[in-house]
Protein backbone atom coordinates (compact mmCIF):
# COMPACT_ATOMS: atom_id res chain seq x y z
CA UNK A 1 0.00 0.00 0.00
CA UNK A 2 2.95 2.52 0.86
CA UNK A 3 4.92 1.43 -2.41
CA UNK A 4 1.50 2.22 -4.42
CA UNK A 5 1.85 5.72 -2.92
CA UNK A 6 5.11 6.20 -3.44
CA UNK A 7 4.77 5.45 -7.27
CA UNK A 8 1.71 7.44 -7.47
CA UNK A 9 4.06 10.33 -5.81
CA UNK A 10 6.51 9.78 -8.47
CA UNK A 11 3.76 10.77 -11.09
CA UNK A 12 3.66 14.17 -11.35
CA UNK A 13 -0.06 14.14 -13.09
CA UNK A 14 -1.21 12.07 -10.01
CA UNK A 15 0.49 15.37 -7.94
CA UNK A 16 -1.13 18.42 -10.12
CA UNK A 17 -4.60 16.42 -9.82
CA UNK A 18 -4.72 15.41 -6.29
CA UNK A 19 -3.33 19.02 -5.66
CA UNK A 20 -6.44 21.06 -7.73
CA UNK A 21 -8.75 18.28 -6.26
CA UNK A 22 -7.99 18.68 -2.62
CA UNK A 23 -7.79 22.05 -3.13
CA UNK A 24 -11.61 22.03 -4.88
CA UNK A 25 -12.77 19.89 -2.15
CA UNK A 26 -11.34 21.71 0.73
CA UNK A 27 -12.70 24.70 -0.98
CA UNK A 28 -16.17 23.11 -1.29
CA UNK A 29 -16.56 21.86 2.25
CA UNK A 30 -14.82 24.38 4.46
CA UNK A 31 -15.61 27.85 1.94
CA UNK A 32 -19.32 27.92 3.00
CA UNK A 33 -18.61 27.93 6.89
CA UNK A 34 -15.59 29.78 6.36
CA UNK A 35 -16.33 32.68 4.09
CA UNK A 36 -18.92 35.01 5.26
CA UNK A 37 -20.43 36.74 1.67
CA UNK A 38 -20.37 40.57 1.63
CA UNK A 39 -24.04 41.80 2.01
CA UNK A 40 -26.03 42.24 -0.80
CA UNK A 41 -25.33 45.01 -3.65
CA UNK A 42 -26.66 46.39 -6.69
CA UNK A 43 -27.64 43.32 -9.81
CA UNK A 44 -24.69 42.56 -11.41
CA UNK A 45 -22.02 44.82 -10.38
CA UNK A 46 -18.68 44.35 -11.41
CA UNK A 47 -15.69 42.94 -9.79
CA UNK A 48 -14.37 45.23 -7.13
CA UNK A 49 -12.64 45.12 -3.74
CA UNK A 50 -15.98 44.39 -1.72
CA UNK A 51 -17.39 41.70 -4.38
CA UNK A 52 -13.73 40.10 -5.55
CA UNK A 53 -16.30 38.31 -8.79
CA UNK A 54 -18.89 40.72 -8.60
CA UNK A 55 -22.74 40.19 -7.71
CA UNK A 56 -25.17 38.13 -9.68
CA UNK A 57 -28.57 39.56 -10.55
CA UNK A 58 -29.94 39.86 -6.76
CA UNK A 59 -26.81 41.06 -6.06
CA UNK A 60 -25.42 38.27 -3.87
CA UNK A 61 -21.95 38.05 -3.99
CA UNK A 62 -20.56 35.50 -6.43
CA UNK A 63 -17.85 34.42 -4.43
CA UNK A 64 -20.16 33.16 -1.86
CA UNK A 65 -22.62 31.56 -4.68
CA UNK A 66 -19.12 29.50 -6.02
CA UNK A 67 -18.09 28.26 -2.45
CA UNK A 68 -21.60 27.09 -1.95
CA UNK A 69 -22.40 25.90 -5.77
CA UNK A 70 -18.71 23.81 -5.77
CA UNK A 71 -19.94 22.16 -2.49
CA UNK A 72 -23.01 21.39 -3.90
CA UNK A 73 -22.27 20.38 -7.11
CA UNK A 74 -19.58 17.82 -5.36
CA UNK A 75 -22.12 16.20 -3.11
CA UNK A 76 -23.92 15.72 -6.66
CA UNK A 77 -20.95 14.22 -8.26
CA UNK A 78 -19.95 11.86 -5.19
CA UNK A 79 -23.48 11.13 -4.40
CA UNK A 80 -24.21 9.80 -8.08
CA UNK A 81 -20.55 7.89 -8.36
CA UNK A 82 -20.98 5.88 -5.43
CA UNK A 83 -24.84 4.90 -6.65
CA UNK A 84 -23.74 4.52 -10.56
CA UNK A 85 -20.36 2.40 -9.33
CA UNK A 86 -22.38 0.22 -6.45
CA UNK A 87 -24.88 -0.62 -9.08
CA UNK A 88 -22.41 -1.20 -12.02
CA UNK A 89 -19.84 -3.19 -9.82
CA UNK A 90 -22.84 -5.48 -8.33
CA UNK A 91 -24.38 -5.72 -11.57
CA UNK A 92 -20.83 -6.93 -13.46
CA UNK A 93 -20.04 -9.01 -10.46
CA UNK A 94 -22.85 -11.28 -10.54
CA UNK A 95 -22.99 -11.31 -14.03
CA UNK A 96 -19.31 -11.81 -14.58
CA UNK A 97 -18.86 -14.82 -12.36
CA UNK A 98 -22.14 -16.71 -12.34
CA UNK A 99 -22.54 -16.69 -16.38
CA UNK A 100 -25.29 -18.80 -17.86
CA UNK A 101 -29.19 -17.65 -17.63
CA UNK A 102 -28.81 -14.96 -14.66
CA UNK A 103 -25.81 -13.10 -17.10
CA UNK A 104 -28.16 -13.76 -20.04
CA UNK A 105 -30.69 -11.26 -18.09
CA UNK A 106 -28.15 -9.14 -16.25
CA UNK A 107 -26.83 -7.85 -19.52
CA UNK A 108 -30.05 -7.51 -21.17
CA UNK A 109 -31.32 -5.28 -18.86
CA UNK A 110 -27.68 -3.49 -18.76
CA UNK A 111 -27.94 -3.39 -23.27
CA UNK A 112 -31.66 -1.62 -22.34
CA UNK A 113 -30.27 1.17 -20.37
CA UNK A 114 -27.05 1.40 -22.25
CA UNK A 115 -29.51 2.16 -25.24
CA UNK A 116 -31.75 4.40 -23.79
CA UNK A 117 -30.45 7.97 -24.17
CA UNK A 118 -29.45 8.86 -20.44
CA UNK A 119 -29.71 12.07 -20.93
CA UNK A 120 -32.99 12.13 -22.36
CA UNK A 121 -34.59 10.44 -19.29
CA UNK A 122 -32.88 12.77 -16.81
CA UNK A 123 -33.96 15.25 -18.66
CA UNK A 124 -37.38 13.37 -18.99
CA UNK A 125 -37.48 12.67 -15.12
CA UNK A 126 -36.55 15.80 -13.97
CA UNK A 127 -38.90 17.94 -15.85
CA UNK A 128 -42.15 15.76 -14.89
CA UNK A 129 -40.95 15.57 -11.37
CA UNK A 130 -43.85 17.03 -9.69
CA UNK A 131 -42.48 19.67 -6.93
CA UNK A 132 -39.14 20.50 -6.08
CA UNK A 133 -36.33 18.99 -7.54
CA UNK A 134 -33.47 18.23 -4.42
CA UNK A 135 -30.10 17.87 -5.17
CA UNK A 136 -30.38 14.27 -3.85
CA UNK A 137 -33.28 13.56 -6.68
CA UNK A 138 -31.15 15.29 -8.91
CA UNK A 139 -27.47 12.61 -7.69
CA UNK A 140 -29.98 9.43 -8.01
CA UNK A 141 -31.44 10.29 -10.99
CA UNK A 142 -27.63 10.51 -12.61
CA UNK A 143 -26.66 7.70 -10.70
CA UNK A 144 -29.66 5.57 -12.05
CA UNK A 145 -28.62 6.17 -15.39
CA UNK A 146 -24.57 5.76 -15.66
CA UNK A 147 -24.02 2.89 -14.34
CA UNK A 148 -24.56 0.21 -17.48
CA UNK A 149 -20.82 0.98 -18.86
CA UNK A 150 -19.18 0.54 -15.16
CA UNK A 151 -21.47 -3.00 -15.62
CA UNK A 152 -20.06 -3.77 -19.01
CA UNK A 153 -16.62 -3.48 -18.04
CA UNK A 154 -16.57 -4.99 -14.79
CA UNK A 155 -18.64 -8.11 -15.90
CA UNK A 156 -16.19 -8.45 -18.74
CA UNK A 157 -13.12 -8.38 -16.19
CA UNK A 158 -15.14 -10.68 -13.71
CA UNK A 159 -15.76 -13.15 -16.60
CA UNK A 160 -12.05 -13.51 -17.28
CA UNK A 161 -11.31 -14.32 -13.77
CA UNK A 162 -13.76 -16.76 -13.18
CA UNK A 163 -11.66 -19.32 -14.79
CA UNK A 164 -8.26 -18.71 -12.88
CA UNK A 165 -7.00 -21.55 -10.59
CA UNK A 166 -7.62 -19.29 -7.74
CA UNK A 167 -11.23 -19.25 -8.01
CA UNK A 168 -11.21 -23.21 -8.65
CA UNK A 169 -8.89 -23.54 -5.53
CA UNK A 170 -11.69 -21.18 -3.29
CA UNK A 171 -14.04 -23.53 -4.28
CA UNK A 172 -12.85 -26.79 -3.41
CA UNK A 173 -11.81 -25.17 -0.33
CA UNK A 174 -15.63 -24.83 0.14
CA UNK A 175 -16.06 -21.15 -0.04
CA UNK A 176 -19.54 -20.12 -0.91
CA UNK A 177 -20.18 -17.85 -4.20
CA UNK A 178 -20.65 -14.62 -2.34
CA UNK A 179 -17.02 -15.67 -0.57
CA UNK A 180 -15.62 -16.14 -3.66
CA UNK A 181 -17.25 -12.87 -5.18
CA UNK A 182 -15.57 -10.64 -2.34
CA UNK A 183 -12.90 -12.06 -1.37
CA UNK A 184 -11.14 -13.53 -4.62
CA UNK A 185 -12.89 -11.53 -7.15
CA UNK A 186 -13.47 -8.25 -6.12
CA UNK A 187 -10.08 -7.52 -4.64
CA UNK A 188 -8.63 -7.73 -8.19
CA UNK A 189 -10.50 -5.60 -9.50
CA UNK A 190 -10.81 -3.21 -6.90
CA UNK A 191 -8.51 -0.45 -8.23
CA UNK A 192 -10.14 -0.62 -11.59
CA UNK A 193 -13.31 0.21 -9.94
CA UNK A 194 -12.16 2.70 -7.66
CA UNK A 195 -10.80 4.71 -11.18
CA UNK A 196 -14.38 3.97 -12.67
CA UNK A 197 -15.62 5.82 -9.68
CA UNK A 198 -13.64 8.27 -10.54
CA UNK A 199 -15.21 9.05 -13.40
CA UNK A 200 -18.35 8.50 -12.87
CA UNK A 201 -17.91 11.65 -10.45
CA UNK A 202 -16.40 13.65 -13.27
CA UNK A 203 -19.27 12.67 -15.31
CA UNK A 204 -22.16 12.91 -12.63
CA UNK A 205 -20.75 17.03 -12.15
CA UNK A 206 -20.76 17.26 -16.05
CA UNK A 207 -24.20 15.87 -16.01
CA UNK A 208 -25.33 18.18 -13.46
CA UNK A 209 -24.50 21.44 -14.52
CA UNK A 210 -26.23 20.37 -18.19
CA UNK A 211 -29.36 19.53 -16.96
CA UNK A 212 -29.40 22.48 -14.62
CA UNK A 213 -28.08 25.10 -17.03
CA UNK A 214 -31.28 23.83 -18.92
CA UNK A 215 -32.64 24.75 -16.21
CA UNK A 216 -34.03 21.47 -15.07
CA UNK A 217 -31.57 21.10 -12.36
CA UNK A 218 -32.40 21.23 -8.54
CA UNK A 219 -34.63 23.95 -7.45
CA UNK A 220 -35.22 25.33 -3.77
CA UNK A 221 -33.75 27.18 -0.73
CA UNK A 222 -29.80 26.50 -0.99
CA UNK A 223 -29.61 24.16 -3.79
CA UNK A 224 -27.29 26.29 -5.90
CA UNK A 225 -25.15 24.44 -7.89
CA UNK A 226 -22.33 25.21 -10.31
CA UNK A 227 -24.88 24.70 -13.39
CA UNK A 228 -27.44 26.56 -11.48
CA UNK A 229 -25.34 29.57 -11.03
CA UNK A 230 -24.93 29.30 -15.22
CA UNK A 231 -28.12 28.70 -15.52
CA UNK A 232 -29.39 32.15 -13.32
CA UNK A 233 -26.75 34.44 -15.71
CA UNK A 234 -28.08 32.68 -18.66
CA UNK A 235 -31.50 33.70 -17.77
CA UNK A 236 -30.84 37.08 -16.91
CA UNK A 237 -28.77 37.51 -20.43
CA UNK A 238 -25.64 37.89 -18.75
CA UNK A 239 -22.99 37.06 -21.95
CA UNK A 240 -25.40 39.91 -23.95
CA UNK A 241 -24.76 42.58 -21.83
CA UNK A 242 -20.94 41.52 -21.02
CA UNK A 243 -21.70 40.31 -17.03
CA UNK A 244 -18.39 37.85 -17.83
CA UNK A 245 -18.01 37.22 -13.96
CA UNK A 246 -21.44 35.73 -14.13
CA UNK A 247 -20.46 32.83 -16.76
CA UNK A 248 -16.58 32.16 -16.50
CA UNK A 249 -15.99 31.81 -12.61
CA UNK A 250 -18.72 29.17 -12.47
CA UNK A 251 -17.37 27.27 -16.07
CA UNK A 252 -13.56 27.83 -15.14
CA UNK A 253 -14.15 25.82 -11.58
CA UNK A 254 -16.23 23.27 -13.20
CA UNK A 255 -13.37 22.91 -15.61
CA UNK A 256 -10.59 22.44 -13.09
CA UNK A 257 -12.72 20.08 -11.05
CA UNK A 258 -12.83 17.50 -14.12
CA UNK A 259 -9.25 18.55 -15.02
CA UNK A 260 -8.70 17.28 -11.64
CA UNK A 261 -10.46 14.40 -11.60
CA UNK A 262 -9.24 13.25 -15.21
CA UNK A 263 -5.67 13.70 -14.09
CA UNK A 264 -6.00 11.70 -11.00
CA UNK A 265 -7.79 8.77 -13.18
CA UNK A 266 -4.76 8.69 -15.86
CA UNK A 267 -2.01 8.64 -13.39
CA UNK A 268 -3.52 6.26 -11.58
CA UNK A 269 -4.18 4.09 -14.69
CA UNK A 270 -0.59 4.31 -15.34
CA UNK A 271 0.44 2.98 -11.65
CA UNK A 272 -1.91 0.26 -11.34
CA UNK A 273 -1.14 -1.33 -14.84
CA UNK A 274 2.27 -1.37 -15.10
CA UNK A 275 1.88 -2.21 -18.33
CA UNK A 276 1.14 1.46 -19.25
CA UNK A 277 4.34 2.73 -17.51
CA UNK A 278 6.64 4.38 -19.36
CA UNK B 1 -16.81 -55.02 -4.25
CA UNK B 2 -18.62 -51.76 -6.01
CA UNK B 3 -17.24 -49.71 -3.34
CA UNK B 4 -13.84 -50.55 -4.12
CA UNK B 5 -14.06 -48.98 -7.85
CA UNK B 6 -13.07 -44.68 -6.25
CA UNK B 7 -13.75 -43.35 -10.36
CA UNK B 8 -15.81 -45.25 -12.84
CA UNK B 9 -15.94 -43.24 -16.41
CA UNK B 10 -17.54 -44.83 -19.20
CA UNK B 11 -17.34 -42.78 -22.51
CA UNK B 12 -17.19 -39.79 -21.32
CA UNK B 13 -16.47 -36.80 -23.68
CA UNK B 14 -16.19 -32.69 -23.27
CA UNK B 15 -15.76 -30.52 -25.35
CA UNK B 16 -15.43 -26.90 -25.43
CA UNK B 17 -15.89 -23.60 -27.55
CA UNK B 18 -19.08 -24.04 -30.63
CA UNK B 19 -19.57 -24.44 -34.06
CA UNK B 20 -16.39 -24.34 -35.96
CA UNK B 21 -13.96 -23.75 -32.97
CA UNK B 22 -15.40 -26.53 -30.56
CA UNK B 23 -12.50 -28.68 -29.88
CA UNK B 24 -12.76 -31.85 -28.05
CA UNK B 25 -10.44 -31.84 -24.86
CA UNK B 26 -11.79 -35.65 -23.91
CA UNK B 27 -12.70 -37.89 -26.69
CA UNK B 28 -14.72 -41.16 -25.34
CA UNK B 29 -12.25 -42.04 -22.59
CA UNK B 30 -13.81 -45.12 -20.31
CA UNK B 31 -11.26 -46.53 -17.11
CA UNK B 32 -11.49 -47.77 -13.70
CA UNK B 33 -9.63 -46.64 -10.94
CA UNK B 34 -9.64 -48.54 -7.66
CA UNK B 35 -9.90 -47.64 -4.12
CA UNK B 36 -5.76 -46.89 -3.07
CA UNK B 37 -4.22 -47.12 -6.40
CA UNK B 38 -2.11 -44.95 -7.59
CA UNK B 39 -2.63 -43.97 -11.30
CA UNK B 40 -0.65 -41.79 -13.45
CA UNK B 41 -2.18 -39.66 -16.71
CA UNK B 42 0.86 -39.51 -19.15
CA UNK B 43 0.63 -37.39 -21.91
CA UNK B 44 1.95 -34.17 -23.89
CA UNK B 45 0.69 -30.58 -23.88
CA UNK B 46 -2.25 -30.20 -24.54
CA UNK B 47 -3.45 -33.50 -24.79
CA UNK B 48 -6.47 -33.35 -22.27
CA UNK B 49 -4.91 -35.05 -19.08
CA UNK B 50 -5.75 -31.41 -17.27
CA UNK B 51 -9.24 -31.21 -18.41
CA UNK B 52 -9.95 -35.11 -17.29
CA UNK B 53 -8.47 -34.43 -14.64
CA UNK B 54 -10.48 -31.48 -13.54
CA UNK B 55 -14.08 -34.23 -14.65
CA UNK B 56 -12.54 -35.87 -11.90
CA UNK B 57 -12.38 -33.15 -9.60
CA UNK B 58 -16.08 -32.31 -10.44
CA UNK B 59 -15.15 -29.09 -11.64
CA UNK B 60 -16.42 -29.76 -15.11
CA UNK B 61 -18.78 -32.75 -15.87
CA UNK B 62 -18.57 -34.60 -19.21
CA UNK B 63 -20.92 -33.94 -22.18
CA UNK B 64 -21.29 -37.54 -22.93
CA UNK B 65 -21.17 -40.34 -20.89
CA UNK B 66 -21.21 -41.60 -17.17
CA UNK B 67 -18.44 -40.99 -15.05
CA UNK B 68 -19.45 -42.53 -11.37
CA UNK B 69 -17.25 -41.51 -8.21
CA UNK B 70 -17.73 -44.87 -5.68
CA UNK B 71 -20.55 -45.62 -7.82
CA UNK B 72 -22.82 -42.41 -7.84
CA UNK B 73 -22.58 -39.38 -9.65
CA UNK B 74 -21.36 -36.17 -8.31
CA UNK B 75 -24.34 -34.12 -7.72
CA UNK B 76 -22.97 -32.78 -4.69
CA UNK B 77 -19.80 -30.72 -5.34
CA UNK B 78 -19.30 -30.08 -1.54
CA UNK B 79 -19.46 -33.39 -0.63
CA UNK B 80 -17.29 -34.67 -3.21
CA UNK B 81 -14.55 -32.38 -2.67
CA UNK B 82 -14.56 -33.43 1.31
CA UNK B 83 -13.18 -35.94 0.08
CA UNK B 84 -11.53 -35.52 -3.14
CA UNK B 85 -8.84 -32.91 -3.16
CA UNK B 86 -6.43 -31.33 -5.65
CA UNK B 87 -2.67 -29.82 -6.41
CA UNK B 88 -3.39 -27.49 -9.45
CA UNK B 89 -0.93 -26.87 -12.21
CA UNK B 90 -0.15 -23.25 -11.77
CA UNK B 91 1.21 -22.41 -8.82
CA UNK B 92 1.34 -18.89 -9.50
CA UNK B 93 -2.10 -18.68 -10.55
CA UNK B 94 -3.82 -20.22 -7.43
CA UNK B 95 -3.63 -18.07 -4.36
CA UNK B 96 -5.12 -14.98 -3.92
CA UNK B 97 -2.96 -12.47 -3.56
CA UNK B 98 -4.68 -10.14 -1.27
CA UNK B 99 -4.54 -12.65 1.68
CA UNK B 100 -1.55 -14.08 3.29
CA UNK B 101 -0.30 -17.82 2.16
CA UNK B 102 -1.55 -18.96 6.00
CA UNK B 103 -4.53 -17.38 6.14
CA UNK B 104 -4.82 -19.41 3.16
CA UNK B 105 -3.78 -22.87 3.82
CA UNK B 106 -6.04 -22.61 6.98
CA UNK B 107 -8.85 -21.33 4.69
CA UNK B 108 -8.68 -24.95 2.93
CA UNK B 109 -10.29 -26.73 5.82
CA UNK B 110 -13.36 -25.01 5.09
CA UNK B 111 -14.39 -27.69 2.59
CA UNK B 112 -13.93 -30.16 5.61
CA UNK B 113 -17.51 -31.46 7.44
CA UNK B 114 -15.76 -31.88 10.90
CA UNK B 115 -14.56 -28.78 10.43
CA UNK B 116 -11.42 -29.31 13.54
CA UNK B 117 -10.86 -26.72 16.60
CA UNK B 118 -8.40 -23.64 15.79
CA UNK B 119 -5.13 -25.09 17.49
CA UNK B 120 -5.82 -28.30 15.73
CA UNK B 121 -5.69 -26.36 12.32
CA UNK B 122 -2.78 -24.58 13.29
CA UNK B 123 -1.04 -28.07 14.43
CA UNK B 124 -1.84 -29.39 11.19
CA UNK B 125 -0.90 -26.80 9.22
CA UNK B 126 2.20 -26.81 11.20
CA UNK B 127 2.90 -30.36 10.34
CA UNK B 128 2.13 -29.90 6.68
CA UNK B 129 4.74 -26.96 6.40
CA UNK B 130 7.34 -29.14 7.82
CA UNK B 131 6.33 -32.03 5.92
CA UNK B 132 7.37 -30.06 2.34
CA UNK B 133 10.74 -28.60 4.19
CA UNK B 134 9.41 -25.39 4.86
CA UNK B 135 9.75 -23.83 8.45
CA UNK B 136 6.21 -22.17 9.41
CA UNK B 137 8.05 -19.05 10.15
CA UNK B 138 9.47 -18.45 7.14
CA UNK B 139 5.86 -18.09 5.59
CA UNK B 140 4.41 -16.11 8.33
CA UNK B 141 2.99 -13.06 7.25
CA UNK B 142 4.24 -13.76 3.99
CA UNK B 143 2.13 -13.22 0.49
CA UNK B 144 1.86 -15.65 -2.59
CA UNK B 145 4.09 -13.19 -4.46
CA UNK B 146 6.73 -12.99 -2.26
CA UNK B 147 7.19 -16.63 -2.94
CA UNK B 148 9.06 -18.79 -5.73
CA UNK B 149 7.23 -20.58 -8.05
CA UNK B 150 8.93 -23.53 -6.40
CA UNK B 151 7.59 -22.61 -2.73
CA UNK B 152 3.95 -22.52 -4.01
CA UNK B 153 3.89 -25.45 -5.68
CA UNK B 154 4.98 -26.72 -1.88
CA UNK B 155 2.51 -24.50 -0.04
CA UNK B 156 -0.05 -26.00 -2.73
CA UNK B 157 1.03 -29.84 -1.54
CA UNK B 158 0.88 -29.04 2.26
CA UNK B 159 -2.58 -27.72 1.32
CA UNK B 160 -3.56 -31.37 0.60
CA UNK B 161 -0.86 -33.17 4.15
CA UNK B 162 -2.96 -30.46 6.08
CA UNK B 163 -6.61 -31.38 4.47
CA UNK B 164 -5.45 -34.98 4.51
CA UNK B 165 -7.97 -36.06 1.49
CA UNK B 166 -9.23 -39.71 0.42
CA UNK B 167 -8.62 -38.61 -3.14
CA UNK B 168 -5.74 -36.69 -4.69
CA UNK B 169 -5.68 -35.63 -7.93
CA UNK B 170 -2.29 -34.12 -8.38
CA UNK B 171 -1.81 -32.08 -11.63
CA UNK B 172 1.98 -31.56 -12.55
CA UNK B 173 2.76 -31.12 -8.87
CA UNK B 174 6.54 -31.42 -8.74
CA UNK B 175 7.15 -29.54 -12.05
CA UNK B 176 8.81 -26.45 -10.39
CA UNK B 177 10.83 -27.86 -7.23
CA UNK B 178 14.37 -29.25 -7.01
CA UNK B 179 15.37 -33.06 -7.81
CA UNK B 180 15.64 -33.53 -4.22
CA UNK B 181 12.64 -31.91 -2.21
CA UNK B 182 10.77 -33.63 -5.04
CA UNK B 183 12.11 -37.09 -3.87
CA UNK B 184 10.80 -35.68 -0.60
CA UNK B 185 7.53 -34.55 -1.23
CA UNK B 186 7.09 -38.19 -3.40
CA UNK B 187 8.66 -40.19 0.26
CA UNK B 188 5.69 -37.91 2.12
CA UNK B 189 3.05 -38.51 -0.59
CA UNK B 190 3.49 -42.51 -0.31
CA UNK B 191 3.52 -42.59 3.42
CA UNK B 192 0.58 -40.50 3.69
CA UNK B 193 -0.84 -42.71 1.20
CA UNK B 194 0.01 -45.66 3.21
CA UNK B 195 -1.12 -44.37 6.34
CA UNK B 196 -4.66 -42.99 4.35
CA UNK B 197 -4.80 -45.31 1.97
CA UNK B 198 -5.48 -42.68 0.26
CA UNK B 199 -5.89 -42.74 -3.86
CA UNK B 200 -4.08 -40.79 -6.06
CA UNK B 201 -4.03 -39.79 -9.58
CA UNK B 202 -1.08 -37.66 -11.01
CA UNK B 203 -1.23 -35.96 -14.18
CA UNK B 204 2.24 -35.34 -15.45
CA UNK B 205 4.13 -35.22 -18.56
CA UNK B 206 6.87 -37.25 -16.91
CA UNK B 207 6.78 -40.57 -17.41
CA UNK B 208 10.04 -41.21 -15.82
CA UNK B 209 7.89 -40.06 -12.31
CA UNK B 210 5.16 -42.12 -13.54
CA UNK B 211 7.21 -45.30 -13.63
CA UNK B 212 8.29 -45.26 -10.62
CA UNK B 213 5.76 -43.87 -8.24
CA UNK B 214 2.28 -45.54 -9.72
CA UNK B 215 -0.02 -49.14 -10.24
CA UNK B 216 -0.76 -48.12 -13.39
CA UNK B 217 -0.34 -45.86 -16.13
CA UNK B 218 -2.57 -43.87 -18.96
CA UNK B 219 -1.26 -42.80 -21.37
CA UNK B 220 -3.23 -40.19 -22.98
CA UNK B 221 -2.84 -38.74 -26.92
CA UNK B 222 -5.44 -36.37 -28.33
CA UNK B 223 -7.88 -36.60 -26.14
CA UNK B 224 -7.69 -40.81 -26.15
CA UNK B 225 -6.98 -42.81 -23.35
CA UNK B 226 -4.03 -44.90 -26.17
CA UNK B 227 -2.94 -47.02 -23.84
CA UNK B 228 -2.96 -48.61 -20.09
CA UNK B 229 -1.05 -50.45 -17.78
CA UNK B 230 1.14 -51.55 -14.95
CA UNK B 231 4.35 -48.89 -15.54
CA UNK B 232 6.35 -52.54 -16.18
CA UNK B 233 4.27 -53.30 -19.66
CA UNK B 234 4.10 -49.95 -20.22
CA UNK B 235 7.50 -49.06 -20.92
CA UNK B 236 9.23 -52.38 -21.60
CA UNK B 237 6.31 -53.58 -24.03
CA UNK B 238 4.62 -50.11 -25.60
CA UNK B 239 2.39 -50.91 -28.04
CA UNK B 240 1.01 -47.64 -28.97
CA UNK B 241 3.67 -45.65 -31.12
CA UNK B 242 2.87 -42.69 -28.68
CA UNK B 243 3.85 -44.48 -25.92
CA UNK B 244 7.24 -45.33 -27.75
CA UNK B 245 7.44 -41.45 -28.64
CA UNK B 246 7.17 -40.33 -25.03
CA UNK B 247 9.58 -42.82 -23.72
CA UNK B 248 12.02 -42.02 -26.83
CA UNK B 249 12.10 -38.46 -25.29
CA UNK B 250 13.19 -39.11 -22.28
CA UNK B 251 16.39 -37.45 -21.74
CA UNK B 252 19.32 -39.97 -21.33
CA UNK B 253 23.02 -38.76 -20.04
CA UNK B 254 24.46 -41.44 -22.13
CA UNK B 255 22.72 -40.91 -24.82
CA UNK B 256 22.45 -38.02 -27.75
CA UNK B 257 18.93 -36.50 -27.25
CA UNK B 258 18.74 -33.80 -29.72
CA UNK B 259 19.66 -35.21 -33.17
CA UNK B 260 21.74 -32.63 -34.72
Amino acid sequence: MLKLLKNLIKEPMFVIGSFLFLTTILAGLLGPSLYSAAPDGMSYESPSATYLLGTDNLGQDYVALLLRGLQNSLFVGFMAGIIATTIGTMVGLFAGFKGGLLDDILNMFTNLFIVIPSFVVLVLVSASWPEGRSLTLIAFLIGFTTWPWTARSVRAQAASLRGRDHISLARINGASNLQIIFKHILPYLASYVFMVFIMQVASGILSESAISMIGLGPIGEGATSLGVILNTAKNNSAITYGYWWGIFPAAIVITIIVFALYLLNNSMEGVFNPRLRK
Amino acid sequence: MQNDIIFSARNISKFFGHGKKRVCAVNEVSFDIADGEIVSIVGGSGCGKSVLAKIMLGLYSPEQGSFLYKGKNITDTRDHWNEVQSVFQDPFGCFNQFFSIRTQLKDAFGILKNKPSKQEIDRRVDEALLAVNVKPADIEGKYPFELSGGQMQRMLLARIFALKPKVLIADEPTSMVDACVRANILDYLMKLKDELRMTIIFVTHDIGLAYYVSDRIFIMHEAKIVEAGPPETVTQNPQSQHTIRLLEDIPDINREWIKK
